[in-house]
Parts: structure tokens; C-alpha cells; sequence
């Protein structure tokens, strides 16, 4: 029983050692590539469009609904990066349906990876967006006394990130690993089911929670209409409460 | 008893403990909030996508508290640090 698919190691040379995670990462890097240049190579319009790009476009335009709905404006500059988190994820975690294969997220090292990029993403946006300055001025709301916990809950967030989708790929690994020594015939399929459920909604959890952080990072002076919706909101709760 | 043997027993009495309280806790929290997700979802079935999307993200986060606990009693079964140390020593 192996904790990680680090621990898989198919060859290695000095200090250089190709495990699985990375070997299975590559595969996932160049199947994504290749099916996607091959409906990208030729795109159509209107009525001529393959099944391949139509299935794309509905995918991006599924992305942006969900990034917008996330409070993300003009998310048509976020896409490429979120949304490649997204599929990235969600093939690595579907994959597992392959006999053989190896999840790369249930290794620590390809989820704190995905999470650095979050770190740095979100300084890189936020400055894009307002100026060095007026990124810098937010770790100062509200009050300069805030300053230690908001450094502090940005480096927090990024472990928490790498953590649960490494915590919850590799448990998904473990059991299945627990149930064929237990149970070997039927049971495991269920918990295969289960793991694939549970791939998706983690991918689209990361991919949410990096949409929340960069519109955290580059909302600009919005709040007080926002608060007055929420106030609405919840006024309108209120009266659905006392009706 | 050696040194060994007492941490061998120290992990597989933590581990089970961390397990067992870092997964009942985090159960409890998610029954609160899917309780009242669903209440909320009957009062207002308009606003179905919006609440399912918060109680997910919202159920992955009280369940990403289970998976540290899990991560932890794991680290403390298969890769405990003390016990590698220890057995690294005793070589010499």
C-alpha cells in the first residue's frame, strides 16, 4: 500500500526519478493538447461545426456562466486560467477509470503545484487590475490591524487548497486499496463511482475557490452596492420568513 | 516495552482517535448545513442553483476539515516520521 503516487518510481537516474505522478501528468497534458488542436485546428461556423467544437464552446460558455455567477466580472480574461485548472482536474480525476492509472492529484507535490499557481495568480491579477498600490492597499482593510491575519489567511488558504484535493484523491485511493483486501468483487466498483463523483466536485470546488480569490483580489470599490443588495436579499428572506 | 514499540502503539491509538473525532464533528456541521439548505431550498425553490452551488462549496469545506484528520491518521499509519527516525537510529 502506497501513500502517494510519488512512491511509484518507473525508473530513475541520479538524482533524477520519472515517477508516476509525473509520467501520468504528461499523459494527461498531451491527450488534453491533442484533442484539443484537433478541434481548434479547424473551427467552422454556424451549422458546419463538428461535434468536437460544439462540445467545446459549451463548455467554455459553462465555465463563464459559473465564473460570473461566482461574482467574477469580465470573466472572459479569467478563463484560460481557471478553466484550464478546471479540465486539468476534472480529466485527472476521471481517468481513474483506467485500469492502471494513477491519479497525479492524489500526490501532494501536483496539488501544492496547482495551488502555488493560485498564490501567484492572485497578487498577478489583483495587480493587473488596480496597480501595485491598490493591491497592496487591501491587505489593509479593514483596519491596519489586519494586516498579519490577512497575510497569514493567504498562506493558509493555499495549504488548505493543496491539502483537500490531495486529501480527498488520495482517500479515494486508499479505501479502494482497503476494500480489495476486504471485499474484492462488487463493492469496490461502488466506491470507483463514489471516487468519480467526488473527482468532480472537487475539481469544480478548486476552480471555484480560485474564481472567489481572484474576484476578492480585483473587485474594485463595489461593496456598498453589493451590501445593499444583500441587504434586499435578506429583507425579502425576512418576508418569506413571516409570510 | 522499547521505544519503538511505545511509539507503534501511540500512532495506532492517535490515529484511530483522530479519525473517529475529526470525522464526527465534521458530520454533525455537514448535517447542519445541509438541514438548513434544505429548508431554505423549500421556502425558496427559485433560488435552487444559487443555494446548491454555496452548500456545495460550503459541504467541501467542513469535509476538507475531515480530510486533514484523515491526512494526519494517515501520515501516523503509513509515514510516521517519529517511527522512521527511530528505526534509522536503532540501525546504528
Amino acid at each position: 500500500m502506497h501513500l502517494s503516487s510519488d512512491e511509484i518510481v518507473f525508473t530513475s537516474w541520479k538524482w533524477v526519478t520519472l515517477n508516476a505522478t509525473i509520467v501520468y501528468t504528461w499523459v494527461i497534458i498531451i491527450v488534453l493538447a491533442i484533442l484539443s488542436y484537433a478541434v481548434t485546428s479547424h473551427l467552422k461556423q454556424l451549422s458546419h461545426r463538428t461535434r468536437g467544437q460544439n462540445f467545446l464552446e459549451m463548455l467554455i460558455l459553462l465555465i463563464e456562466k459559473q465564473l460570473n455567477e461566482a461574482g467574477l466580472q469580465s470573466s472572459r480574461t479569467y478563463i484560460p486560467f481557471i478553466g484550464t485548472l478546471f479540465l486539468f482536474i476534472a480529466f485527472a480525476n476521471l481517468l481513474t477509470i483506467v485500469p492502471i492509472y494513477e491519479p497525479p492529484t492524489s500526490s501532494l507535490s501536483t496539488t501544492a503545484a496547482l495551488a502555488l499557481s493560485i498564490f501567484f495568480a492572485v497578487p498577478y491579477f489583483g495587480i493587473r487590475r488596480k496597480g501595485l498600490i491598490g493591491y497592496l492597499k487591501t491587505y489593509l482593510e479593514p483596519t491596519f490591524i489586519m494586516l498579519p491575519f490577512n497575510i497569514i489567511s493567504e498562506l493558509t488558504r493555499t495549504v488548505a487548497l493543496a491539502v483537500r484535493l490531495f486529501g480527498n484523491m488520495m482517500s479515494g485511493v486508499m479505501i479502494l486499496a482497503i476494500l480489495l483486501s476486504i471485499a474484492p468483487i462488487f463493492f469496490p466498483i461502488m466506491m470507483i463511482v463514489l471516487g468519480l463523483l467526488t473527482g468532480m466536485v472537487q475539481a469544480y470546488i478548486f476552480s471555484i475557490l480560485a474564481t472567489v480569490f481572484i474576484a476578492a483580489a480585483v473587485q474594485i470599490d463595489n461593496e456598498k452596492h453589493e451590501s445593499h443588495n444583500n441587504d434586499t436579499a435578506n429583507n425579502t428572506l425576512h418576508e418569506a420568513d413571516s409570510l | 516495552m522499547d521505544t519503538i514499540t511505545l511509539i507503534a502503539i501511540a500512532s495506532i491509538i492517535m490515529s484511530s482517535f483522530t479519525t473517529a473525532i475529526g470525522t464526527m464533528i465534521p458530520a454533525l456541521a455537514e448535517g447542519k448545513a445541509v438541514v438548513s439548505a434544505l429548508s431554505s431550498l423549500a421556502q425558496q425553490p427559485d433560488a435552487s442553483p444559487t443555494i446548491t452551488r454555496t452548500l456545495f462549496v460550503g459541504l467541501a469545506m467542513i469535509e476538507s476539515m475531515a480530510i486533514y484528520c484523515f491526512v494526519v491518521s494517515m501520515i501516523l499509519l503509513f509515514a510516521n516520521p517519529f517511527w522512521n527516525h527511530f528505526i534509522s537510529t536503532a540501525g546504528h
